[in-house]
């Protein structure tokens, strides 16, 4: 996404373009750790979809499928309130190297 | 028919937002000025205008309210003083920021401790940095006329910047004197009507008001806001020779007094300025080259048209109700100061503090001081960083 210049924005900074935040992948900000999803255990409660704080968990046709890693910060919210007690977890944390 | 009325400066003010009828009222009630928001909640409960009147609990509520009203399309006054003015501090920025043409009138009173609100420019000065710009008025019949020309100034699409219209706390906004009350027709027709832009309530055209900028944005977005403040320079010009033409009364960034071939001169804001125009009249009375200089815009700071009026003066006194602690001498001196740094025969300039809390200036301290300004230019050309306090008791050794 290229920048506007300082004489190029609307006065006030109001933003005039509604869906706007569909371009800016928060995630980009994500640093250290990010859940990944493994199918295989998963019992579909939704605990991790209702906690989300960025509704990055992906659901089609009332599964859960996988985790949306353009607006997933890491927060590791998902993994906590997973309450699947069997391995492997249906959301485990890993480490994440992001490459600058 | 224009009527001449007696009013003290908070009825005065009252009067001008009883014409331009603003949507909104904000109101938390400081004792300077709590009589002014009376008289509005009175003219709105009479049903002579129909602006919501909202009591809010603070300074800070009462401005974040004008911000919240501003933003959704609407005309918005509030008032503050002293205490309140401080608190509104962080919701000031918001209101610039966001270019909400809010208009506020401003009752200067001295900061806490100790607690008491009497006529003191700490209030005004210590908002100097949040992108309003900031009217000064002399007496009542100023308050008056610049709350109207506030509005017009703000909501000026090349502007749209809040203003504040200050005047010294139980001074100018306690004591009566004549005003001259406009047409309502007249006033709402110098004024406008209000065109509300990017407003919230316009759901035809979604937007977002307020949202973050990171590091990336910041920068650009404050240097964007400049230009409302830039290009009301124009304006408050323009506006002030439109007001002159309609009503008679005619405004710019100063007040020159008795300036043509002075050599020494007072500088000050404010309520105090009568005393010194009679101190002046009679020193020219006397043959004595001295004038004054009654700054009304201290926001944006004139720096380019005072260079012009003081350039070619000897010395310059100005006097500032604020003290400015661990600085050589105040903001306006240090504006002054800079604005003359450029120009060929610099005149020398000396910092008076005087009038904290509402302590009184007098005849006999502002002939003291254009004396000690005479004699200090002999003696010591290029200092004038020693502030000076003008009537103030001390114990000599």
């Amino acid at each position: 996404m290229s920048l506007k210049n300082w004489n190029e924005l609307t006065m006030g900074g109001v933003n005039l373009e509604p869906g706007s935040s569909l371009k800016n992948f928060t995630a980009s900000y994500r640093s250290g750790q990010k859940p990944v999803f493994n199918p295989d255990n998963c019992i579909n409660c939704f605990f991790c979809w209702v906690f989300c704080p960025e509704s990055a968990i992906i659901v089609d046709r009332e599964k859960i499928t996988g985790i949306n890693y353009d607006y997933c910060k890491g927060c590791g919210i998902c993994e906590n309130e997973c309450p699947v007690k069997k391995n492997p977890k249906p959301i485990l944390m890993v480490e994440e190297i992001v490459e600058l | 028919m224009p009527s001449t009325i007696v009013l003290n400066g908070n009825a005065a003010a009252a009067e001008a937002v009883k014409q331009v009828k603003p949507d909104v009222v904000t109101v938390y009630p400081m004792a300077s000025g709590a009589e002014m928001m009376g008289h509005i909640a009175s003219f709105a409960a009479d049903g002579l205008i129909d602006s919501e009147i909202i009591n809010m609990e603070s300074g800070h509520s009462a401005m974040s309210g004008c911000i919240g009203a501003s933003a959704a399309g609407g005309r918005v006054f509030t008032f503050a003083a002293s205490q309140s003015l401080a608190a509104m501090h962080e919701t000031l920025f918001i209101a610039s920021s966001l270019r909400l043409p809010i208009v506020a009138a401003i009752v200067n009173g001295a900061l806490a401790a100790p607690a008491n609100m009497i006529a003191d420019h700490a209030d005004s000065m210590a908002e100097r940095d949040c992108c309003w710009i900031q009217i000064f008025s002399e007496n009542p019949q100023e308050i008056y006329d610049n709350i109207i020309q506030a509005y017009k100034i703000a909501e000026h699409m090349d502007v749209r910047i809040p203003i504040m219209v200050a005047a010294d706390g139980f001074i100018s906004s306690h004591s009566m004197e004549n005003v001259i009350i406009e047409e309502v027709g007249e006033v709402a027709e110098f004024v406008g009507k209000f065109t509300p832009f990017q407003s919230l309530l316009d759901s035809d055209n979604p937007k977002t008001i307020g949202s973050r900028d990171m590091s990336q944005y910041y920068f650009e977005y404050k240097v964007n806001q400049l230009q409302g403040i830039e290009n009301s320079r124009k304006v408050i010009k323009e506006v002030g020779k439109e007001f002159g033409n309609r009503f008679g009364r005619y405004y710019g960034f100063f007040e020159p007094y008795k300036l043509e071939n002075a050599e020494y001169a007072l500088v000050l804001m404010g309520s105090s300025t009568g005393t010194a125009k009679e101190l002046i009249d009679e020193l020219r009375a006397g043959g004595e080259k001295v004038g004054l200089l009654k700054l009304r815009i201290f926001r944006p700071f004139p720096s380019a048209e005072l260079r012009e009026a003081l350039a070619g003066l000897t010395a310059v006194a100005v006097l500032e109700r604020v003290l400015t602690p661990g600085s050589a001498g105040g903001p306006l001196f240090n504006e002054i100061r800079s604005a003359l740094y450029d120009v060929e025969k610099r005149p020398s300039i000396f910092p008076y503090v005087y009038g904290l809390g509402g302590r009184d200036i007098r005849m006999e301290h502002f002939r003291e001081i254009v004396k000690e300004m005479k004699a200090g230019q002999e003696e010591v050309v290029e200092t004038g960083v020693e502030v000076k306090y003008v009537n103030l008791r001390e114990a000599n050794d």
